[in-house]
């Protein structure tokens, strides 16, 4: 029954949509910068997997190219949200996502 | 030999580097014998630059020397460069020779003045930005010296600066001028747009092609800038009151050289002027003689020697206007420089009268100073020949010139040119005539207090200065007029005497650079023709004609003279020196109260629409702004969550208006 079931594309874009939901209400309800930054992360890789997917069905190269790029970027933007993050938890540790509004000018 | 023509306007440039750097350190008199040596300098390269001209032929006397590119900005291509041509060289010529002169007589006058080397620093300031004036090789260097000029006739009417009258008679000059220099500015802008150069070469070559209208417009905002500077109705009434000025200023700037830039300036462009509608030269013209006859009318009242002169110089100009008009340059050009030299003459007399006077300037209080100071009364003699238009003086043969032109122009207009010019001729005659009587003639009156019965004083008396001057000079019983002063006047220093020859023997021989009697002695006719040629008007007066033209102008001259010598010399006749005259048809009061009373709400309500109206516009469109930038910046919090929110809302939106379009 199991065998029967065969795995298409469709169950790779449901997946990437289902991750991208979590990602995005992770962001919306939780206050921890650093959970905030994994939800993050994850609609990130949730768009980089439907654009795989994208890739196979059309057969087109394309898509896998700007994974890469996503890539890329993603690594950059990781480098630069870890350290704010890092550096806001040094000065105070229990800190949410709300007290960056101090900031605020 | 040619390109030698920067030398010209650099020698003054360098003086006045010196003398204002070190000036003071150089001292008295050593800093005016520098500016002296700069102008006279000047004057040397102008007669090489004349004789390398002199060497060419024809169309080819007309050399241009660039000397560094100003601003290349797209097409407008202004570079620093000097024309070279028959007209600038006649007017360099004159210019650096005259003012040479007056740099010499003032070491004389000004000594002992506590800012002697500054009055140098000035005039070669001036004599520099007069040069730049007339050897500009396009509109704008000219117009840099224009307003070069225009500044140092500010510095130096100003120049006893420490009097309220003298500080606001330059600043009366200065803005009067802008208004003429408003109109030049326009010119040389529309000669820019509609001919896309400012090069007189082209300006003059393109005239042709030019519409009309243009051509009238380009003509007639020149015509403004000359009125300005040139002191014709209605812009006159700053040289007048110029004349508290040092009288070396008022004879170089105010009567020889800077007031010709207007007359200049026409000739210069004189195929613009052509090209224009018929009626340009017409209005020039009528300016020129009307300006000439009122300002005659208003010197036959003034008891101050030096306003005479500053009329009589509006006066003249008025007849260079009029020969402009009826396209007579060449004698627009040879009465400007015969005036240079018997009015330089008359002013630099006038300031050896006031010199040896102790700085008196009432005529009333002169009289039989031909015992005290024989050279200058010779001498001044000599030029109140030439400007009454006595033959063989020179005054007499360029003014016939200009009625003869004013005659031939031909109609009902040129016969009434004509008549207005004739009667002119006959007051010029009389008032210089009143002025000679008054100052060299008769009993001396220096001792007198002015307003007893001095026959003169009748007519014109005028409450206000007749207080002041009891006030501040009278002594109220026969007495020197400055207390404590011995009053004797004396004859100046050779310094001062010498220019005074040098221009007399000028005054009295200048015609023969455009003598009438036969077509080879017109040199300065043959002179300018490259610069003029096509544009002179050509008359066909008969012999007799003109030669009954000039007896009558001779017998009008005359008539003048014996008229004021009737009334002021043998005194058979009561004076009649109207208050309207004196008060100059109370053209400055009018100007006074319009600007007092309706010109001042005028500019009230134009400064209430620029406050209201176009600052409102500004400051509305700022409000505006701020306003909604008030309320905006409220959306950002600082939380980053609610941003979220906002973007996840923005994104479901978004994907909702794509769904709906796929499926609906």
């Amino acid at each position: 029954m199991i065998a029967a079931l065969e795995v298409t594309p469709a169950w790779y874009l449901v997946l990437g949509a289902l991750l991208f939901s979590i990602g995005a209400f992770g962001l919306l309800v939780r206050r921890n910068p650093l959970v905030m930054f994994m939800c993050v992360e994850l609609m990130l890789n949730a768009v980089t997997l439907t654009f795989v997917t994208f890739s196979r069905m059309l057969e087109d190269t394309g898509g896998q190219s700007v994974v890469v790029f996503v890539l890329v970027v993603a690594a950059a933007e990781v480098v630069v949200g870890l350290a704010i993050i890092v550096a806001l938890l040094r000065k105070r540790p229990h800190a949410t996502a709300d007290d960056v509004a101090l900031l605020e000018g | 030999m040619l390109d030698i023509v920067w030398l010209i306007p650099a020698l003054p440039l360098a003086g006045f580097l010196v003398l204002l750097a070190a000036g003071r350190r150089i001292g008295e008199p050593a800093s005016g014998w520098l500016a002296t040596a700069a102008c006279g300098g000047s004057f040397v390269a102008s007669v090489v630059v004349y004789a390398g001209l002199l060497g060419e032929e024809g169309e080819g006397r007309s050399f241009v020397q660039t000397l560094f590119e100003w601003m290349p900005v797209g097409d407008l291509q202004v570079d620093i460069g000097f024309l070279a041509d028959p007209l600038s060289i006649t007017m360099a010529l004159f210019v650096t020779g005259v003012g040479t002169l007056i740099h010499l007589y003032s070491i004389g006058y000004m000594h002992g003045d506590r800012d002697f080397s500054k009055f140098f620093v000035y005039m070669n300031l001036f004599v520099f930005s007069m040069l730049m004036l007339v050897l500009g090789s396009n509109m704008l260097v000219t117009f840099i010296g224009w307003e070069g000029v225009g500044a140092c006739s500010y510095f130096l009417i100003a120049f006893w600066f420490t009097d309220e009258a003298n500080a606001s008679a330059g600043k009366k000059a200065f803005v009067t001028n802008r208004i003429g220099d408003w109109g030049f500015l326009v010119a040389i802008f529309l000669a820019f747009a509609s001919l896309g150069t400012i090069d007189y070469a082209g300006v003059n070559a393109g005239a042709e092609g030019l519409p009309a209208v243009t051509a009238t417009a380009i003509g007639l905002l020149l015509f403004v800038g000359a009125v300005g500077k040139s002191a014709q109705i209605p812009l006159y009434v700053w040289l007048p009151d110029a004349m508290v000025g040092p009288t070396p200023v008022s004879a170089l700037i105010h009567a020889a050289t800077m007031v010709t830039g207007g007359v200049f300036l026409m000739t210069r462009v004189n195929p613009i002027l052509a090209a224009g509608y018929d009626w340009v030269p017409d209005v020039i013209a009528w300016v020129g003689v009307i300006t000439a006859f009122v300002a005659a009318t208003i010197a036959v009242a003034q008891k101050d020697i030096k306003k005479v002169l500053a009329y009589s110089t509006i006066s003249q100009l008025g007849y260079m206007f009029l020969a402009v008009g009826v396209g007579a340059y060449v004698a627009a050009i040879f009465h400007m420089i015969t005036h240079a030299f018997f009015k330089a003459l008359l002013f630099l007399g006038a300031g050896s009268v006031i010199h040896g006077m102790h700085d008196e300037q009432d005529m009333r209080r002169m009289g039989g100073l031909r015992r005290f100071m024989p050279i200058t009364a010779a001498t001044f003699i000599v030029g109140w020949l030439a400007i009454s238009g006595v033959p063989p003086f020179s005054g007499f043969f360029s003014k016939d010139e200009i009625l003869l032109f004013a005659w031939g122009s031909g109609g009902a207009q040129g016969r009434a040119l004509w008549a207005i010019g004739l009667v002119t001729a006959l007051v010029t005659a009389f008032y210089m005539s009143r002025l000679v009587f008054m100052v060299f003639f008769g009993q001396p009156r220096w001792t007198e207090p002015v307003g007893e019965p001095a026959p003169v004083a009748a007519g014109a008396a005028d409450p206000e200065v007749e207080t002041g001057e009891a006030a501040t000079v009278a002594a109220p019983e026969p007495a020197p007029a400055h207390p404590g002063v011995h009053v004797e006047p004396h004859e100046s220093p050779w310094l001062m005497t010498l220019p005074l020859v040098v221009l007399a023997v000028l005054a009295a021989v200048a015609e023969v650079i455009n003598l009438p009697f036969t077509p080879d002695l017109k040199v300065l006719e043959h002179w300018l023709e490259p610069v003029i040629g096509a544009n002179e008007a050509h008359i066909d007066v008969a012999t007799a004609t003109k030669v009954g033209l000039a007896v009558t102008a001779v017998v009008a001259a005359l008539t003048g003279i014996a008229i004021a010598s009737l009334v002021y010399l043998r005194r058979r006749v009561r004076a009649v020196e109207p208050a309207v005259l004196a008060h100059a048809w109370y053209y400055d009061e009018a100007i006074t109260r319009f600007v007092g009373g309706p010109g001042t709400k005028g500019f009230e309500a134009v400064a209430w629409f620029d406050r209201n109206v176009v600052d409102g516009a500004v400051n509305g469109v700022a409000t505006v702004v701020r306003t909604s930038g008030r309320g905006l910046r409220t959306v950002q919090s600082g939380f980053v969550r609610s941003y979220a929110l906002g973007i996840s809302a923005g994104v479901v939106v978004v994907l909702a208006y794509f769904l709906t379009r796929l499926y609906i």
